[in-house]
């Protein structure tokens, strides 16, 4: 049971492969400590994140779900993260709505030499999913699914 | 019979027989009171079956998309821009299609009209104008449109067709007078809890029939998401997660394309608001990027394009 200890969360981001994940690596190379609390999954390009993947996430358990990708006119592939920026705006918008805490959701532009950025976002994150402790709402468990 | 359908009917003898068009769409009354049926006249006597009424509820551009040939279809405001939207998406090309135009003062609502006379079985409704008039076998009440108006229809924006190749009578006030934006003011007030608590109780009684999806002309990939098994987006259970899960990605499917039609709420056999959160995406699309849904046939869908001064509110 996840209560009875210090809780730590599972955060799921999805890093768009040429600016964050390298950003990622940078803070790696740097020795830049950041929570380990972070599943990175490299992506080809914010833009082809859909938003299902982000919902499989928060249903299977993610008690936070990070997409970053490369700032605004930085796109490797030019405009992927000018659709990605619309799309995860609504949704973003959208989950709010229905109530789904605001601060489970992280959505950042880091360019693959901002390392630093990086290590504040994952700290800042990771304490602010620590402190609304572990993720109900949409979850699959024995409590939300009937009998 | 009233004056929109003796017109329709007349349109559609006319292109049938001069052979302009192959079918036409439209509806014929159905097998009970309250109810009317998608129905594609192909000859000049089918034509004599069409009818026209406050039940035409679903959605005909999604049938009009399926079908071979040159096809006529009778739209109102709403359907005449997903018609926009099936053009626009390569599925029905212009030329084959002949849009009758139907300007619409709003359709109605069984649920409502049931819940008005108390229950009491309904066996005609006659419609003039703005008045509505309900007959039972025992007794006959008149209401006003707007009281038995669907909810989509109160807060439309859109009454008069965006596409006209034939009319059918002379255009209405544009809107419905009601304020779309109200109908997500009523979770938008409410804390994040209170809004979860809501969201699960107002899609509790899915029973995952998909009526929705199916009735919905913004629906149309060859394999929707729910029926994969590799991967598995959510279980086909009717368990919270996965009910409200379906919802929220058939809704965001719809982002920044949906006319507000209402076909899916009314299609619903356990009647879900599920407007509740297109309206939301259809809000936000309003306000953050200017768009409204297939209003022209150059009109492109919100999210297949793009500013470089679209809002950065979400992202740090």
């Amino acid at each position: 049971m996840a209560s009875l200890k210090t809780f730590r969360p599972n955060i799921v981001a999805f890093f768009c492969r040429w600016c964050s994940y390298g950003a990622a690596d940078l803070a790696g190379s740097l020795r830049l400590r950041y929570p380990v609390d972070i599943r990175i999954i490299r992506v080809p390009c914010s833009g082809s994140i859909s938003p299902q993947y982000l919902l499989y996430a928060l249903m299977q358990g993610a008690d936070g779900v990070w997409v970053s990708g490369c700032h605004p006119g930085d796109c490797h592939y030019r405009i992927g993260n000018m659709h990605a920026r619309r799309r995860l705006t609504l949704f973003h918008n959208l989950l709010d709505y229905v109530g789904i805490e605001r601060a489970r959701l992280l959505f950042t532009w880091i360019a693959a030499s901002e390392a630093r950025k990086l290590q504040a976002e994952a700290e800042s994150f990771v304490s602010a999913v620590s402190a609304l402790g572990p993720a109900r709402r949409l979850v699959k468990t024995l409590e939300t699914c009937a009998i | 019979m009233n004056a929109y359908a003796r017109r329709i009917r007349e349109i559609a003898r006319r292109l049938l027989s001069e052979k302009a068009v192959d079918a036409v769409v439209g509806y014929r009354a159905g097998t009970v009171p309250m109810r009317a049926r998608p129905f594609v006249a192909r000859t000049p006597a089918e034509a004599g079956e069409l009818t026209w009424s406050g039940f035409c509820v679903g959605n005909l551009a999604k049938l009009a998309a399926g079908l071979s040939g040159r096809v006529a279809v009778c739209a109102q405001g709403c359907i005449s821009r997903n018609l926009v939207g099936i053009i626009r998406e390569n599925r029905l090309a212009r030329e084959s299609l002949t849009v009758i135009a139907v300007p619409c003062l709003g359709m109605l609502d069984a649920r409502k009209i049931g819940a008005r006379v108390n229950g009491r079985p309904v066996t005609g409704v006659r419609e003039e104008g703005e008045d509505v008039t309900v007959t039972g076998a025992d007794f006959e009440e008149v209401f006003r449109r707007g009281d038995v108006k669907r909810d989509t229809c109160l807060t439309c924006l859109h009454r008069n067709p965006v596409l006209a190749d034939e009319t059918v009578a002379d255009p209405v006030p544009e809107t419905g007078g009601g304020d779309s934006d109200k109908i997500i003011e009523l979770w938008e007030r409410k804390k994040p809890e209170a809004r979860f608590e809501l969201f699960t109780r107002t899609f509790r009684d899915c029973i995952r029939c998909y009526a929705c999806r199916n009735v919905c002309p913004l629906c149309h990939c060859t394999s929707c998401f729910v029926d994969r098994s590799r991967p598995q987006w959510l279980g086909k259970t009717q368990d919270e997660p996965d009910v409200l899960t379906y919802h929220l990605l058939r809704a965001f499917h719809c982002a920044g394309r949906c006319t507000d039609c209402g076909a899916c709420e009314s299609a619903c056999p356990v009647g879900i608001p599920m407007r509740r959160l297109t309206s939301k995406l259809e809000s936000d699309a309003r306000r953050l990027f200017g768009h409204e849904a297939f209003l022209s046939l150059d009109a492109k869908p919100a999210l297949a394009v793009y500013s470089p001064d679209d809002p950065d509110e979400v992202f740090s």
